[in-house]
């Protein structure tokens, strides 16, 4: 049993006209456990879209998706939030680090909805992502690819199964952004937590074995693009 | 080693990051929860210090008048003399065998406001102001000798005058001072009293002889004016007292007495039992102390609004921190019962200060009630509002929250990720 296992969803916004927009259409897409994915995808293409229905953020409007064998859309939204606070870890391209928190307890927050807080953890993780000097530095305190190494550890804190990255290095230099994609691959496999990554960079999208193009399984930008 | 962070850390964070709207909200639930005990509890307190019968005296005997003037002028020395009775019927009662003891006030002098009181040995060797305790010179000071123009002052009026042991002085006619209206007469201070936490302690008292022979005094107790001699003692039927103080031997005589002065007489007036009338004049100004709690519960609403709208205020500025906090799995009600707690805390900070301010309010009161009227205020007294408007508040503090609360439990998260399409 794959640990994501996508069919027939369908996701529909209502655009500015009052007409229906599908943005997406996703016959069937599966990823195993412990594998690292990553999937092509340009700016508009409902990247985003897909990473925050798997992550149970957003509902869909027709089809399903299991997650650690879990139908998420026969669960409540309260059992989705504590499937995401268990099971998924999530770096966003902005990191999304709350200011007012240090390195520490930005990566105790990714566990305190879930498996429990555990310091010892948190630290082992920062440093493990080269910022032992740096836990209680805040947010704003620390350079850009620091607070990207935060985000990493945080999407970690809870051992999660899978680690969803949306555009993950998109706010960094290509010196730093292969840095960092060569941290997130190294620490998922460490924590043996498969990773789903989202980029329309190519030169990141190039260091993954297996990648797929967000467009070929994607059929609502087939059916834009014909239109 | 830093502590493991909780949903209190994200509370206190808050509370941190908007430190200066923290600060005034828990300011205004403060002041607002000082006031509103205040309000209760100095009510309270006063209610009781003047109804509580601590006076030590059951009952007042005096001219044919207001019980309630009776009682202010001569127990609380606070009002004007209704006028003299005759010393025939301080006799008559203090040889009563239902009284236990009756003590002649005679009044109508001041030193500098406080008042001067003409009275007999037996109000110091008799009696007791509370079960047990007498009025006593401090260490260094004694009692007044009956055939000596000496004086003995209350420990609050030696303080304020200044007058000690070995001062001297000349009272003022009237029971309001004026300067113009000084009497030739001086008296030696020759005790200061233990303080009794009771108007006594705003009082001088001197021979009762002293203020019948006082320059200017004259008597009528015989019903013709009769202006005294020095050296020759005055007969019995001339003297006159503002008040006889009485504590009888068993309620009964009270009743008794009640009867018989105030129902058949027509010379005197009895005022028994002093509480009651007291109480009875608490409950004519009743609706004053209505608008005071009106007013205060209006604060304490102005204080709950006060910490909705801080709170609502900083929603907006929030809305990332909630989505943050569901994309890592926070679920809906977590967040919404992050902002409950959050204005929960903000009105128990306030209530914690506000018991503070409480304390301040009640120790200036005490100092301007006890100037005025020698009743002192306790400040450590439970009283029961220190218990249900602290409780009131922190229960609005909650409920208020909740309106910020649904703001922040209906935050859209994929809307609020910023920087992601």
């Amino acid at each position: 049993m794959a640990l994501l296992s996508i069919r027939d969803l369908r996701k529909t916004y209502r655009a500015p006209d009052g007409s229906s927009l599908a943005v997406l259409d996703i016959p069937r897409f599966e990823l195993e456990g412990a594998t690292q994915v990553a999937l092509r995808g340009a700016s508009g293409s409902g990247k985003t879209t897909l990473l925050h229905a798997i992550a149970g953020i957003i509902g869909v409007d027709a089809g399903e998706i299991v997650l650690d064998d879990h139908n998420l859309h026969r669960l409540t939204e309260s059992e989705r939030d504590r499937l995401r606070a268990r099971t998924l870890g999530y770096v966003f391209q902005t990191f999304n680090l709350l200011p007012g928190f240090t390195s520490r307890e930005n990566v105790e927050l990714g566990m305190l909805f879930g498996p429990g807080v555990d310091p010892a953890f948190a630290e082992q993780l920062l440093e493990r992502v080269g910022l032992a000097d740096r836990m209680t530095y805040r947010p704003p305190q620390l350079s850009i690819g620091q607070q990207q190494r935060v985000a990493v550890a945080r999407a970690l804190a809870n051992r999660p199964k899978l680690v969803l990255a949306d555009e993950p290095t998109g706010n960094l230099d290509v010196r730093r952004a292969h840095e960092a994609l060569a941290l997130i691959r190294e620490v998922c496999a460490e924590q043996n937590a498969a990773l789903l990554l989202v980029s329309h960079d190519e030169s990141i999208l190039a260091e993954f074995e297996t990648v797929h193009d967000l467009a070929e399984i994607n059929r609502a930008l087939q059916a834009e693009s014909a239109s | 080693m830093s502590r493991k962070i909780s949903l209190f850390t994200i509370i206190r964070r808050s509370l941190r990051q908007h430190a200066l709207s923290t600060t005034i909200t828990v300011g205004a639930v403060a002041l607002a929860v000082g006031l509103t005990i205040s309000v209760f509890s100095i009510r309270q307190q006063t209610y009781d210090a003047f109804t509580g019968g601590q006076t030590g005296f059951d009952a007042v005997l005096g001219a044919r008048g207001s019980q309630l003037q009776l009682v202010l002028n001569s127990v609380f020395h606070l009002e004007t003399s209704p006028g003299n009775i005759p010393w025939s019927l301080y006799q008559a009662v203090a040889n009563d065998p239902r009284v236990e003891l009756a003590v002649p006030y005679a009044t109508g002098d001041n030193y500098f406001g406080y008042r001067i009181v003409g009275t007999e040995l037996s109000m110091f060797n008799e009696f007791e102001y509370r079960e047990g305790q007498k009025l006593m010179a401090q260490e260094g000071g004694r009692i007044f000798d009956p055939n000596r123009m000496e004086a003995v002052i209350g420990h609050f009026a030696s303080r304020q005058t200044g007058l000690t042991v070995g001062s001297t002085f000349s009272p003022y006619h009237g029971l309001y001072f004026d300067e113009t209206q000084q009497h030739a007469e001086e008296y030696t201070v020759v005790g200061v009293l233990e303080p009794t936490n009771s108007p006594t302690d705003r009082v001088i008292f001197i021979p009762i002889e002293g203020i019948f022979r006082m320059g200017g005094h004259v008597l009528r107790g015989a019903g013709v004016v009769y202006e005294p001699t020095p050296g020759k003692a005055i007969p019995d039927e001339h003297k006159e007292v503002s008040a006889v103080m009485l504590k009888f031997r068993s309620p009964q005589a009270g009743f008794q007495l009640d009867q018989t002065v105030n129902k058949q007489g027509r010379v005197a007036t009895l005022a028994w039992p002093i509480g009651t009338i007291m109480a009875d004049l608490f409950d004519k100004i009743g609706w004053m102390n209505n608008v005071l709690a009106l007013v205060a519960y209006l604060v304490i609403v102005v204080a709950a609004g006060t910490i909705m709208a801080s709170l609502y205020n900083t929603m907006n500025e929030r809305r990332r921190e909630f989505a943050i906090l569901r994309a890592l799995g926070a679920r809906r009600r977590t967040v919404f019962g992050v902002i409950i707690l959050e204005s929960t805390v903000i009105a128990a900070l306030g209530t914690a200060v506000g018991i503070a301010v409480y304390g301040a309010i009640l120790a200036v009161a005490r100092v301007i009630i006890r100037a005025e009227t020698g009743v002192v205020l306790d400040l450590f007294a439970f009283d029961a509002a220190l218990v249900f408007v602290p409780a009131v508040m922190i229960v609005l503090g909650a409920i208020t929250g909740i309106v910020p609360a649904v703001k922040a439990y209906k935050t859209a998260v994929g809307a609020n990720l910023t920087g992601d399409q």
